[in-house]
């Protein structure tokens, strides 16, 4: 069983579009800014790291998208809505750090959770779940508990919910950041098949810059104080598989980033995109 | 899994079981050991007396469940009869305290977790109410029956019992169903939110099931709580048909027949086992929504 690509349409706009957005956390002097002067445009079906120090917004950034907080400055749509319609919409799709899978619930129930929100009757949630379940990999796991699943496919369980209503967007902050290496590894693989299956738009927040190269068409490049974008690096690798990661231009691509999170003088023709 | 469930429960069942022989073999102990008039160190008792009167026999304590209630009389009802009868009534006011008091906590706590002001205005007079003494307000509540008409009916004065007893029993509750629906994590009621779940969705699919590990504790001790209100209420209300009366009755006999005291004290005790177990086997059923740590 597959799961049914989305058609994306040429005219469809874009996933995520940021213009002059900031974020100032608290009010009159004793505010921070978080996010300062932030364009971004996210194509539909592109996946979009955005790497950077502790400290530099990514996260805030992702969770503008969200709609979990309201930028103080800027415009933020989402598949061309505003970011709150989007949100009311369930229009993307979200997975955090932590799987935050609700214990109570079976594997099966917690990947239904955002079809019964979304007040979807039991047979087409149960169907869904499957599916998800069957291109995750986890179908022997339905009705187990998540306690009962190691960490890695606790966040498959994860990935799986925040596909379930078919999203044109896939919000991912961190969510391979608890996982050893080659879970690590392993997991990319799959997100990128996922990706190619569901045709979503990832917008993807890391910490590890292999991660950010292997995965992404583009890595946003940011730095901290006040978090702003200071780079945005092309990733010219074509089909990822498993050869790549043992590439020359993989390594090329690491370096390439390596050197924009250092600060190096930016040619203009890269930053103007 | 379920075989250690089992031998643990059964385990625990034996202490109890155990705890009771031994509080009983000390009482007698003690009957055999100290003098009838107690042990008195320079003209003041150190040991309390353990003659008949003060201290009977447990073999006449519990002879005085099968004894009638008035001796030589052809009335046939037992002590024992008046007792479970005294007992039943108790339990039905504590049992309305209760429901009223897991209700109305319950509420308080809805109010206080949906709106920060709410709990910032409310939380210190929920914790102040349990500082003022019972027997303080028992007669100011006793005082409503007669006085105070509620949905087109008079106050009873039984209801002046439960209303007391439901005094005891929301403080709890509105404390653990508080802490309880605050407890999921930040990345849980964030998942709700990006999913745009309504307060209602997020109450029910989130917030309720991550506090039953607060409320099934909270519970068993609002059902203890409205035990000890509701005697304590009739007693201080002086309201008939209840243990707390039955309580005072025999007290007063208690020169003639010093064992019959312990047949009510008894009895409430036993009441205080059924409210808990009767809340313990609900949080039994409830158990799929232990923490996986404490359910292995």
């Amino acid at each position: 069983m597959s799961v049914a690509p989305i058609p994306v349409a040429v005219s469809a706009p874009p996933a995520v579009a940021l213009a002059g957005v900031g974020k100032t956390f608290g009010a009159g002097p004793a505010g921070t800014r978080a996010v300062t002067d932030v364009d971004l445009t996210v194509a539909a079906g592109e996946f979009v790291s955005l790497i950077g120090p502790s400290g530099c917004g990514k996260s805030t950034l992702l969770r503008i998208v969200a709609n979990l907080i309201d930028p103080t400055e800027g415009t933020v749509l989402v598949n061309g809505k505003p970011a709150r319609q989007a949100r009311l919409d369930q229009d993307y799709g979200i997975a955090f750090q932590q799987a935050g899978l609700l214990e109570w619930r079976t594997v099966r129930a917690n990947v239904e959770l955002p079809l019964a929100l979304h007040g979807d009757g039991r047979a087409a949630r149960r169907a869904r779940a499957e599916e998800l379940l069957e291109l995750v990999g986890l179908s022997d796991f339905a009705g187990h508990r998540p306690s009962e699943l190691s960490g890695g496919m606790q966040q498959r369980v994860a990935i799986a919910r925040a596909l379930a209503r078919r999203p044109a967007l896939l919000l991912m902050d961190e969510p391979f950041g608890a996982l050893d290496e080659m879970t690590r590894e392993r997991m990319q693989s799959e997100l990128i098949g996922i990706c190619a299956e569901t045709q979503a738009a990832v917008v993807f927040v890391t910490h590890s810059i292999p991660e950010a190269v292997y995965l992404s068409q583009r890595v946003v490049v940011m730095s901290p104080r006040p978090g702003r974008i200071t780079e945005i690096v092309d990733v010219p690798l074509g089909t990822r598989d498993e050869e790549v990661r043992e590439a020359g231009r993989f390594y090329a691509a690491i370096t390439d980033v390596r050197e924009a999170l250092r600060g190096r003088p930016v040619p203009s023709a890269e930053a103007s995109r | 899994m379920s075989d250690r469930v089992l031998g643990s429960r059964a385990g625990r069942a034996a202490m109890v079981v155990l705890a009771l022989v031994l509080l009983a073999a000390l009482w007698e102990a003690y009957k055999l050991v100290i003098p009838e008039d107690g042990v008195s160190v320079g003209g003041s008792l150190v040991l309390p007396r353990s003659d008949d009167a003060s201290m009977p026999h447990l073999s006449e304590i519990f002879g005085v469940f099968g004894r009638s209630e008035v001796s030589g009389s052809a009335d046939s009802s037992t002590v024992l009869s008046s007792v479970l009868s005294a007992l039943w009534y108790s339990l039905r006011l504590a049992a309305a305290g209760f429901v009223v008091g897991v209700l109305v906590g319950f509420a308080l706590a809805l109010a206080m977790q949906r709106a920060r002001i709410v709990e910032r205005a409310l939380l210190p007079y929920v914790v102040l109410s349990q500082t003022v003494p019972l027997i303080a307000l028992a007669p100011l509540v006793y005082g409503w029956s007669g006085n105070l008409t509620l949905f087109g009916m008079d106050w009873q004065p039984w209801m002046s019992v439960s209303a007391i007893s439901a005094y005891l029993a929301f403080f709890p509750v509105a404390v653990g169903a508080l802490r309880g629906l605050g407890s999921p994590p930040p990345v849980q009621t964030e998942l709700l939110d990006c999913y745009a779940a309504s307060w209602w969705q997020t109450l029910v699919r989130l917030r309720l099931p991550a506090s039953v590990p607060y409320l099934v504790p909270a519970l068993r001790l609002a059902a203890a709580a409205a035990v000890i209100g509701a005697i304590v209420a009739e007693i201080s209300t002086g309201l008939q048909g209840g243990l707390g009366r039955l309580i005072i009755s025999y007290a007063q006999q208690a020169t003639g027949d010093p064992a019959k005291v312990y047949a009510p004290i008894a009895g409430a005790a036993v009441m205080g086992l059924l409210a808990v177990g009767t809340v313990s086997g609900l949080g039994l059923a409830l158990r799929r929504y232990d923490p996986p740590e404490a359910r292995a």
